[in-house]
């Protein structure tokens, strides 16, 4: 509002110089158009109050008394009023100056000056001080539009209302009664020659007819010309200074002194500038050189001094170059499937083995950017200032060089290698077989509580004796001139006598087992109890029985056949092994004190040693001194077996956890050699008597054949080489091969199984 | 005892490392600046073998340099270009700040500059050690010249680059020494043999690239500031070794021929200049231009102990490289506007052909789409309205895999429209094992002087004699059949005899002689042999031999299953084949 004001009295004083100026030009000019101007001030005056007016107070302020002659208009007939502000916005055209007209006719002469001013204009570019008075005088640049009081609004807001807006006093204008349907639209537009220059007025509701001037006018702006027909863009240009320089000054001052000696404060910034350019701060403007980018050959005298590098520097690896899968038209078997693709998909990046997938177009035009292109380049950047080198050896091996150069095991004939016989009849699995001293015999002991006795050569079953309880062990005694057989049966290790083969072998057995009588009575409270059997057990061949504490696990004999070691495993007792002598039918506790899980028991074959195996190592007793000579580390978890070679230096021990150690009792107390070549826990190992060979039995149904030669020479180490695989036991209740020895005279192999057989490999 | 106690970390590997952090704070270097000081003296981290140790008994996570290199580094005059440029910066910013214009200009025209030419002394001491470093700054080079004029990097950058790009392309022509092309998916692989050095670079296939924001483009543009001015001493070197004048110029005769057809379409002389070089179809000025290519016969000198096969496979192999630069010699191309038009002008100029394209394509056309002289005419569309013919129209293909086979492939697979032939990577070598897709072993044929029969009746032989097989092996089957019938009756009868008969019906078959084969008997026995000695291997021989086994079944593996791919795509073509036939 403020500003409004103030522009509002600029404009006047503005006007009002206009109007000095005009006068003093009008006391020059003519009479006449001094007249003229005369008039045309008192209706600018005039005019000038109505705009006031009009702009200043009453329409914001409400106040009526500062208006002056318009308000008794306004009351009147607010129609004309409107009109007249309407038409003043528009300048210099009929409608406006019958307006005028009907406005002067209240005031007095104005239509006169009206019709004046319309003439000058139309006369030209002499009366331009008249001109720019009327201009002011027309100018409705920043005057409203009030004769509707609702403001700049969209005027559908009142299309449900009678009224279409307030009018200054605030009584309701109310739309022109109006019924024109679209049919009386249509006769209007047909008959109505003004039809084309009508405009419907949305503030005040009204058609108005445009005049021929407004037409001319629009017609004018759309053509984008100016819109005073008068107005001359070419003028030519009036030249207010003159281009020729005066040879006189305009003053006559004389020159200060501050013109004629140098400055003070100059000198002190150029001192400061030297000053500064001295001490290196300010550094002359550089000349341009042009050598960055210009090249030159910079290897003219390869001096060999700089070639030694620093040794660690690797020279950066070179980008792997593209296979065929790379290529956009590659080889169909290159494309991925569409299994391939979803794996692509769901690998991780890192994982994957090509970094993009294989395309195939069709032509070359139909090929696309590489999406990754800029990574990729970006990616190596990387690794070349970020990556750590190393110099990677690469094993260039050939991998027959690794495989140990053996001897054939063609020359190390014989060894068993077929299977040829299978003894079949056990119903339960076999825990344990032996084969007589003379070879003839085997004897199996199985879980079915029965123990049978074969003819090796012809597989055919001699004898089943019932022994009521599953049969752990099973042993025949090493003396030839005896046939017996120790069964070890729940806690009772039964001495059993097949009677089979020579006479008097049989009746020397009978010898041996009734001489006893009479020391067996001696005998008094033991650990054990010996007892005669009697009837039906008597018939079956059981002789003796000797019930131990606890349950038997394993029968062994001395290499004589008149003693037998039995193992009880036990953690807590100290009586896990006895010794008993078949002889005096007397038996033993060697051992006073426990030490450890007793696995399984052996006698040296020729010395009076008596190896015991627990679970992670063999002891080694010397039975006439009564004490340990050697404790042997197996390295293994738990020992299943053992054997003792015939000449008693060489001893196996297999272990639940795979493993075969084949130890040198001369060389040291830890195994020689291990061997893992069973999957499987290594159920049974096994000595041949006269050969170079062992064996052993394992859950994963194979007995492996290895033959180890020991040297004389002390200086040559034993060699070992596993001759043959035998597979032929089916694994039953994950449980495969479970005893396997040797034939004492042939290289025959006997093993037991969990499918209840026995088979023989020869 | 007696002495002092030694510290912890005062000996040993502990003094050889630095860490990253410590190494920047020796410089006195912002990260970013350490990062360009190792990227352009080409410094990089080290592993220690003993982390722990060198980390003073942490077990963090750390980059570590060598104390040497850091120390190495304290020495470079760049260093103190990188501390007076921080300065520099930090002036620049305190004028503007105080709206000191005049400064500013003052401190802009002063802004402290470096070369990199003792750098690039210092890292390729000889010229070959740069030739063999050339690799990246070829591929880089390449990717900055295709490069949009607008943000990302400095334009002068990009056009140094272009120039650069296009100087080697322009020496490789001269040279003739490209030697393998490869389109791949990703771009196109070109390699050359300079001074006995391969040198393989790709370039992107001519799009605009979408800048990806994951990507730090201030380490780009230093290994570019490096690379160019490598690339730029190479090109000099191998220019002058030429004896073609650098910076390159116009064959005065090529010159004046192209003088004034094309002027008037660009403002600057210099960068027609730089078109017309790039448009690759004219060759070089010399310096002394008297000098016409006088090859000198190259004396044999026999080495001793060598026997003359050897000589000779070696002369054959000498032939066929020449023959391989003179490949498209005397033949007259012409390109169509669809083929990407550097890389095969490149091409086809490196090998001795005649190349043109249309004028309104690029600047330095020779010849005309009318020329009647025109063999080969590439086109890469379906058809073509106006054909001559006196050429033949082929697929831009042909052109690569002649240069990767170096000979000239018969032109049939490759004319317009066609199904092309796969197009195989030239940098594979297959080693005994290795799948050999079969194109390649045509190819191999090919080279080998034997004429490739009709296809069609080959295929049709094949058919046939595929099918005979199959009969045969059908009546095969049959025979097998019937013998496995007759056991089986015969087993059947002995299990219902046993079955019925309890009364221990103990009987003798004849049994049947088994025939063994003394061949195969021998190899199981092998095989067992070898066997049982593995199972005698120590444990870390062991472990070596199972990892090197491995790797070798993974090997056949992949053959196989390719085989098996191409195999089963094979019959699927013949049955679609034999269908349409039908």
């Amino acid at each position: 509002m403020r500003r409004e004001e103030q522009t509002e009295e600029k404009k006047k004083a503005r006007e009002k110089s206009a109007k000095k100026r005009s006068k003093e030009e009008g006391d020059e000019g003519d009479e006449g158009e001094e007249i003229f101007s005369f008039k045309d001030k008192a209706a600018v005056d005039e005019e000038e109050d109505d705009d006031l007016s009009d702009s200043e107070d009453s329409v914001y302020s409400g106040l009526e008394d500062s208006g002056s002659d318009s308000d008794d208009e306004d009351d009147d007939d607010k129609d004309d009023n409107e009109e007249e502000e309407e038409e003043e916005d528009g300048s210099g055209n009929e409608d406006e100056e019958e307006d005028l007209k009907t406005e002067t006719q209240q005031t007095g002469q104005t239509e006169q000056k009206k019709t004046t001013t319309m003439k000058k204009k139309k006369e030209g570019k002499e009366v331009t001080e008249e001109e720019k008075v009327n201009e002011y005088e027309h100018d409705s640049s920043d005057e409203e539009d009030i004769r509707n009081t609702v403001g700049n609004i969209p005027m559908e807001w009142y299309k449900d209302f009678p009224h279409i807006g307030y009018n200054l006093d605030g009584k309701k204008i109310y739309k022109p009664i109006r019924n024109k349907d679209e049919l009386d639209e249509f006769l209007d537009k047909m008959e109505n020659p003004e039809y084309w220059k009508t405009i419907h007025d949305k503030q005040t509701g009204r058609d108005i007819v445009l005049s021929d001037e407004q037409v001319d006018l629009v017609n004018r702006l759309q053509r984008g010309q100016f819109g005073d027909v008068n107005f001359n863009e070419y003028e030519p240009t009036v030249e207010f200074f003159t281009s020729d320089v005066m040879i006189h000054p305009v003053t006559n001052r004389p020159a200060d002194k501050r013109s004629f000696i140098p400055s003070l404060i100059e000198k002190e910034k150029v001192s400061k500038m030297v000053h500064a350019i001295k001490m290196g701060w300010i550094k002359p403007r550089r000349v341009e050189d042009d050598s960055k980018g210009r090249y030159y050959d910079l290897w003219t005298g390869e001096d060999s001094s700089l070639v030694a590098k620093h040794k660690m520097h690797l020279p950066a690896p070179k980008i792997p170059l593209p296979s065929h899968q790379e290529s956009y038209n590659p080889p169909p078997e290159y494309l991925f499937t569409d299994e391939e693709r979803a794996l692509w998909d769901q690998q991780d990046p890192s994982d994957r083995k090509l970094p993009f997938v294989p395309r195939k177009f069709s032509s070359l035009r139909q090929v696309p950017a590489f999406p990754r292109f800029i990574h990729e380049r970006f990616e190596r950047c990387l690794d070349l200032y970020l990556c750590p080198r190393q110099r990677k050896m690469r094993v260039n091996v050939n991998p027959e060089d690794l495989i140990p150069k053996l001897p054939k095991p063609k020359d190390l004939q014989p060894f068993p290698t077929t299977q040829s016989l299978v003894y079949r009849g056990h119903t339960g699995l076999i825990r344990s077989i032996s084969v007589s001293p003379s070879g003839q015999w085997l004897a199996s002991g199985s879980d079915d509580g029965s123990v049978r006795i074969w003819e090796v050569c012809s597989s055919r079953c001699m004898k089943t004796v019932q022994v009521g309880g599953a049969v752990k062990s099973i042993s025949w005694n090493p003396n030839p001139a005896v046939c017996l057989l120790a069964v070890a049966v729940e806690s009772v290790v039964l001495i059993l006598s097949p009677s089979l083969g020579d006479k008097q072998v049989i009746s020397a057995t009978e010898r041996l087992l009734s001489g006893q009588q009479e020391a067996e009575t001696t005998e008094g409270e033991g650990p054990v109890s010996w007892i005669e059997t009697e009837g039906e057990e008597l018939n079956q061949g059981i002789h003796l029985k000797i019930q131990h504490a606890k349950a038997v696990q394993q029968v062994a004999w001395h290499a004589k056949g008149d003693y037998l070691a039995s193992v009880m495993p036990d953690h807590s007792s100290h009586l896990q092994v006895l010794i008993h002598q078949l002889s005096r039918r007397r038996s033993q506790n060697p051992f006073r004190k426990n030490k450890g899980l007793v696995q399984c028991v052996s006698f040296h074959p020729i010395r009076p040693y008596f190896f015991v195996a627990t679970q992670r190592c063999i002891r080694i007793y010397n039975l006439v001194k009564q004490e340990m000579t050697k404790k042997l580390q197996a390295n293994s978890k738990w020992i299943s077996s053992m054997d003792v070679h015939s000449s008693g230096d060489h001893v196996i021990c297999g272990s639940y956890d795979c493993r075969l150690g084949w130890f040198d009792l001369d060389l040291s107390t830890k195994p020689y050699k291990m061997l893992r070549h069973h999957k499987k826990a290594v159920r049974g190992v096994a000595y041949h008597r006269s050969y170079p060979l062992f064996a052993s039995a394992s859950d994963d149904g194979s007995v492996i054949i290895c033959h180890g030669t020991v040297y004389n020479d002390l200086l040559q180490n034993p060699l070992i080489v596993p001759v043959k695989v035998l597979k032929g036991h089916e694994i039953t209740h994950d449980l495969g091969v479970l005893d396997v020895t040797f034939h004492p005279t042939q290289p025959w192999v006997f093993s037991s199984g969990a499918d209840a057989t026995v088979r023989l490999f020869t | 005892m007696g002495g002092l106690q030694k510290k912890k970390f005062e000996r040993g590997s502990a003094t050889n490392y630095i860490t990253r952090n410590k190494a920047r704070k020796k410089l006195q270097l912002s990260l970013p600046d350490f990062r360009r000081l190792c990227i352009l003296k080409g410094i990089y981290p080290h592993e220690p073998k003993h982390k722990k140790k060198v980390n003073k008994g942490s077990t963090a996570p750390r980059t570590f340099y060598l104390v040497k290199d850091i120390r190495f580094l304290l020495h470079e005059p760049i260093v103190g270009k990188f501390r007076d440029y921080k300065v520099f910066v930090r002036k620049l910013k305190k004028a503007y700040a105080k709206t000191e214009y005049s400064d500013v200009e003052r401190l802009k025209d002063n802004k402290p500059t470096y070369k990199l030419d003792h750098i690039i002394k210092e890292r390729y001491p000889t010229f070959i050690d740069a030739l063999r470093d050339i690799d990246d700054a070829l591929c880089m080079c390449f990717l900055f010249s295709t490069f949009a004029r607008t943000g990302k990097c400095h334009v002068q950058t990009i056009q140094l680059c272009r120039r650069l790009t296009v100087e080697w392309m322009n020496y490789v022509i001269a040279s003739r020494s490209l030697k393998k092309v490869f389109l791949s998916i990703k771009g196109i692989y070109y390699q050359a043999e300079v001074m006995g050095q391969l040198i393989t670079w790709l370039v992107p296939y001519q799009f605009s690239h979408d800048h990806p924001t994951d990507v730090d483009y201030r380490v780009m543009a230093t290994f570019t500031e490096l690379y160019t001015t490598l690339l730029g001493f190479v090109n000099f070197r191998l220019y002058h070794s030429l004896n073609l004048v650098y910076p390159p110029k116009m064959d005065s005769k090529s010159d004046l021929e192209l003088k004034g057809e094309d002027e008037e379409d660009y403002a600057m002389d210099s960068e027609s200049y730089l078109e017309k070089l790039s448009a690759l179809s004219t060759s070089l000025a010399r310096v002394f231009s008297s000098v016409e290519d006088e090859e000198a016969q190259l004396d044999q000198f026999p080495v001793e102990g060598e026997d003359m096969e050897n000589m000779e496979a070696r002369e054959k192999e000498q032939k066929q490289q020449e023959t391989q630069t003179k490949l498209f010699e005397g033949l007259k191309f012409f390109l169509n506007r669809e083929v990407p038009r550097e890389s095969l002008a490149f091409i086809i100029r490196c090998f001795g052909g005649q190349v043109s394209w249309d004028k309104s394509v690029c600047i330095g056309s020779t010849y005309d789409a009318t020329d009647e002289t025109i063999t080969h005419q590439i086109v890469d569309r379906p058809n073509i309205d106006k054909q001559y013919i006196s050429r033949y129209y082929i697929q831009p293909q042909w052109v690569f895999d002649c240069v990767n086979a170096k000979i000239l492939l018969p032109v049939e697979d490759y004319f317009m429209g066609v199904t092309l032939p796969p197009h195989l990577s030239p940098f594979v070598e297959e080693k005994e094992g290795d799948y050999v897709p079969p194109e390649k072993l045509k190819v191999m044929a090919l080279q080998q002087g034997k004429k490739p029969e009709q296809e069609e009746e080959d295929e049709d032989e094949e058919d046939e004699e595929g099918e005979d097989e199959e009969e045969e092996d059908d009546n095969d089957d049959d025979e097998e059949d019937e013998e496995e019938e007759a056991e089986e009756k015969s087993l059947k009868k002995m299990e219902e005899q046993r079955s019925q008969g309890k009364s221990l019906q103990v009987k003798v078959t004849p049994g049947k002689v088994k025939v063994e084969n003394p061949a195969r008997l021998e190899q199981e026995q092998k095989a067992e042999e070898k066997r049982l000695a593995i199972m005698m291997m120590k444990k870390k021989e062991k472990y070596l031999y199972d990892k090197i086994m491995f790797g070798k079944k993974r090997k056949i593996r992949e053959a196989n299953k390719l085989a098996a791919k191409r195999k089963a795509y094979d019959d699927a073509e013949k049955a679609k084949k034999k269908k349409a036939r039908k």
